[in-house]
């Protein structure tokens, strides 16, 4: 598969954060469709298959990330998922996919910091994709 | 109802079975407890059996005998305490002499139950042990509360805080990277952005320092005679450049000029939080009205707008520190979300009261009370 036939849904409440990644990852050569929320990404997800996703953590809820990852993983389980967030590892509060219990109910293919550097981002994603 | 685990080690098998009939029916209540206590008995007969026991059930109170057929009672209690185990020992001993009494209090017992005792100074002496427990647990769970309050202020904080470098930060590498162009003019819509983000961050550190000021001890040189107008008007002509762009029209009503004894920028927090917020919240062409009035005792002031309101849940949380209420309508609005937990604890520190009332898309209004009469401040 070439990156120009993939779609990456991207949702993300910060504006700048959001036009950024998109806008990296069209750099890259992907498609991009890019939501604010994750009741409009709840929305995208029943109509439309993306290749692969990329939730922001807290949204209009703490943990709306997570709840995206989870209706992702029931919809379409065979689309890899990235679960971003800018809660820091230096308050002791991370949220990393450790345990195998964590595993099994969060189900994000991947957990990253934000301020990853673009070609991070496009190494992950091809990593997921098997680019 | 909480039960206390209580393990008695003593080589007399009438002392045993008398602590477990009295203290089976026993059950200890205060006013101040919020359950009642009872209690539920072991028994050993000798030093090392009520370790095994105390190692495996971890009891909350130990009545100990000191003269045991093997080691010691001293020597268990010295065993709890190289280990640091929380709970409270009484010796229960006929010879209690001083020396061993001495050794006892020093190695970490609370209490002495002279043998032989009758049920009522078994269980006055019980009632003590409870009573300390409970005041240790109470103590412990809001130590470990206030813990976690801090430990969210501060995760939270660094995530806010954070959000801002990181969008910079990105766009400064589009930048660098000439990722959208050869020329600066390419880059119009990242410079504006990020000088939005620093002004956002330079309001959150300005919102910061003003919740660190109001934890601060008071200066009581500071406190004087204020015109809650004159501040109010102050605060108005702050805001305007921002409600010009909204169009938005902020209208004073002085009913009662009254003055109060406080920190002139105390009253300078809540005027300027409340009022621009009436303008940031509100809808284009909308209308921010403050009205300054008195009763006998207290000084009145009300900010209301006409702007997108707040839904009743969502009042619940709105003085909580970093809550900033999001949905479709607040998106483009940023705050540092901690404007309103510090005039909450501005006007607490008058001992006055805030109030919130509101109607999602008709407006929201909030009514301060401040007393007039100069209030200690701490």
């Amino acid at each position: 598969m070439k990156k120009s036939d993939i779609t990456i849904l991207v949702a993300d409440d910060d504006p700048d954060y959001l036009f950024q990644t998109v806008f990296n990852l069209e750099k890259e050569g992907y498609k991009t469709v890019a939501v604010e929320s994750q009741a409009e990404a709840e929305a995208v997800i029943t109509r439309f298959k993306p290749n692969l996703a990329i939730f922001d953590l807290m949204m209009e809820n703490d943990d709306s990330g997570f709840i995206l990852c989870y209706k992702m993983k029931r919809k379409y389980p065979d689309v890899p998922v990235i679960l971003a967030t800018a809660v820091s590892h230096e308050t002791g509060l991370s949220f990393s996919i450790d345990s195998e219990q964590e595993k099994s109910w969060i189900r994000a293919d991947k957990y990253l910091e934000k301020g990853i550097r673009p070609e991070q981002l496009d190494q992950e994603v091809m990593k997921l994709l098997k680019l | 109802m909480a039960v206390l685990k209580v393990l008695v080690i003593d080589d007399e098998p009438g002392i045993r079975s008398g602590v477990s009939r009295i203290l089976n029916n026993f059950h200890v209540t205060y006013p101040f407890m919020d359950e009642d206590y009872t209690f539920e008995v072991t028994e050993a007969g000798t030093g090392e059996e009520g370790i095994e026991i105390l190692e495996r059930d971890m009891p909350d109170i130990l009545l100990l005998d000191n003269k045991l057929p093997g080691i010691q009672g001293v020597e268990v209690l010295e065993y709890i305490r190289k280990r640091n185990y929380d709970i409270v020992v009484a010796m229960i001993t006929s010879y209690a002499s001083l020396d061993v009494a001495i050794r006892a209090t020093r190695d970490g017992a609370i209490d002495f139950i002279p043998k032989p005792f009758t049920p009522q100074e078994l269980k006055s002496s019980i009632e003590n042990i409870t009573k300390q427990q409970y005041l240790k647990r109470i103590t412990h769970r809001m130590k470990q509360e206030g813990k976690k309050i801090r430990y969210q202020f501060l995760s939270v904080l660094s995530h806010e805080l954070k959000a801002p470098l990181n969008a910079l930060e990105g766009y400064l590498r589009m930048m660098q990277g000439k990722q959208a162009g050869e020329l600066i003019d390419d880059y119009a819509t990242p410079i504006e952005r990020s000088l939005q983000r620093i002004q956002g961050m330079r309001n959150l550190i300005m919102d910061l320092l003003d919740f660190t000021k109001i934890r601060l001890e008071r200066k009581e040189e500071k406190i004087q005679e204020v015109n809650l107008a004159e501040v109010a008007s102050a605060a108005m002509v702050t805001v305007q450049p921002y409600a010009i762009q909204m169009d938005i029209n902020i209208n004073i009503d002085v009913r009662s000029d009254v003055t109060i004894m406080a920190d002139p920028d105390d009253m300078e927090i809540i005027f300027n939080n409340l009022i621009s917020n009436a303008v940031k919240y509100n809808k284009i062409g909308g209308k921010a009205e403050v009205t300054i009035d008195s009763s006998d005792n207290e000084a009145i002031l009300i900010i209301s707008d006409t702007g997108i309101g707040i839904t009743k849940n969502d009042t619940e949380n709105l003085f909580t520190e970093f809550v900033r209420i999001k949905n479709e309508k607040t998106r483009n609005i940023s705050g540092s979300g901690l404007g309103l937990s510090i005039v909450k604890k501005v006007v607490e520190l008058y001992h006055g009261t805030i109030k919130v009332d509101s109607t999602p898309d008709v407006g929201t209004v909030f009514t301060i009370r401040l007393p007039k009469k100069p209030v200690t401040i701490n």
